[in-house]
């Protein structure tokens, strides 16, 4: 049976460098746009917010995984499916603390940054992939876990890996539905 | 493997910064652009317009056309590079062909799209009409980069009658 036409190797290539490439010119144009790192970081974390907060349902409707019943169930699921999913990357995954609420994912490979050899002159704080931060944050405030999530280490920084670091916050206190007198 | 969503929702999230931050282009006599405290957008760095959608779709539509299997580099006919873009290009993007191919021979082509993919989520009638060439300006600069590093420079716009019905025209001046 001869392959259909939009299953061609060479088009399959050019849809998973559809979503790079925009990415790029994403970052290019808010380079542009402010001058300061740490702008373009918090915009790109807020626009990964943003994007988390729907991914996660199509992720669920996707992937059908079940109820986690810890921190580190959820990490597994987050480096083992939905970056497999979604990048076809399968980050390891290490955890940081003994309260188990600190946890690593290092990122051998990381399509993002197929095409970009080093960070702009004078971008040296850019963090390039600061959408996937923003992205897990927003995924995980939909199923009620508060996280804060950064870049530890960047390869594009010098660093010898990528390594995202995500810390589950304790939840809020729920007394703030008290009735008030 | 990057699915497709991460695309759509990456050009979603790029145009509703478009939408949150537009500033109102008329804002009426009794209003004062004062009153903002700061003038349309600039400050906060906030420029996305449906110039700045195109020439990112542009970028993208260069790359994508440097991509592209060598053999479809060779073609023979401006009507050859546009039948490519409504086939493997949009094949390649969007999953689906182009729907509908029309020309008048001196260098317009009617691309129609009776589906396009991202305005599928939105609606599909008239509810958004208005919102819908925010959603198409990214594509329009994605045809026009391909054309381009296919060696033809045009002008692509856009146009909905209804969602998720779209055409884009594609004009390419005689030299």
């Amino acid at each position: 049976m001869s392959r259909p036409a939009h299953r061609r190797p060479e088009y399959h290539k050019i849809n998973k460098d559809l979503f790079v490439l925009t990415y790029g010119a994403l970052v290019a144009q808010l380079c542009k746009d402010y001058e300061k790192d740490e702008d373009v970081n918090q915009y790109l974390d807020k626009m990964g917010y943003g994007i988390g907060t729907r991914l996660v349902e199509d992720f669920l409707a996707r992937s059908c995984v079940g109820r986690c019943h810890s921190y580190s169930e959820i990490i597994d699921i987050i480096a083992q499916v939905a970056f497999k999913m979604y990048l076809g990357i399968t980050p390891s995954v290490t955890c940081n603390n003994s309260s188990k609420n600190e946890f690593s994912l290092i990122l051998d490979k990381n399509p993002l940054v197929e095409f970009v050899e080093e960070l702009p002159a004078g971008r040296s704080s850019l963090c390039y992939c600061n959408l996937l931060c923003g992205i897990i944050r927003g995924a995980l405030e939909m199923v009620h876990l508060a996280a804060d999530v950064t870049f530890l280490q960047d390869r594009l920084k010098g660093d010898s890996v990528t390594e995202i670091g995500i810390t589950f916050l304790k939840k809020q206190d729920e007394k703030k539905y008290r009735r008030k007198k | 493997m990057a699915d497709t969503v991460l695309f759509e929702f990456l050009h979603t999230e790029m145009v509703a910064e478009l939408w949150a931050h537009d500033p109102d282009p008329d804002p009426g006599p009794g209003v004062s652009a004062g009153l903002r405290g700061e003038e349309a957008g600039a400050t906060k760095g906030q420029k996305m317009s449906l110039s700045v959608l195109e020439g990112m779709g542009f970028r993208v539509g260069q790359a994508l056309g440097e991509r592209l299997p060598r053999e479809t580099l060779a073609f023979r006919e401006e009507l050859d590079v546009l039948k490519f873009l409504c086939k493997d290009l949009w094949v390649a993007v969007f999953q689906k062909q182009m729907d509908s191919l029309r020309t008048n021979h001196q260098g317009t082509y009617v691309l129609q799209d009776n589906s396009f993919p991202l305005l599928l989520p939105m609606a599909s009638g008239l509810q958004y009409l208005e919102e819908a060439p925010k959603f198409l300006a990214f594509t329009c600069g994605l045809l026009r980069g391909a054309l381009y590093t296919l060696g033809i420079e045009s002008v692509v716009t856009a146009s909905v009658a209804a969602l998720p019905v779209c055409k884009f025209q594609v004009v390419i001046p005689k030299s």
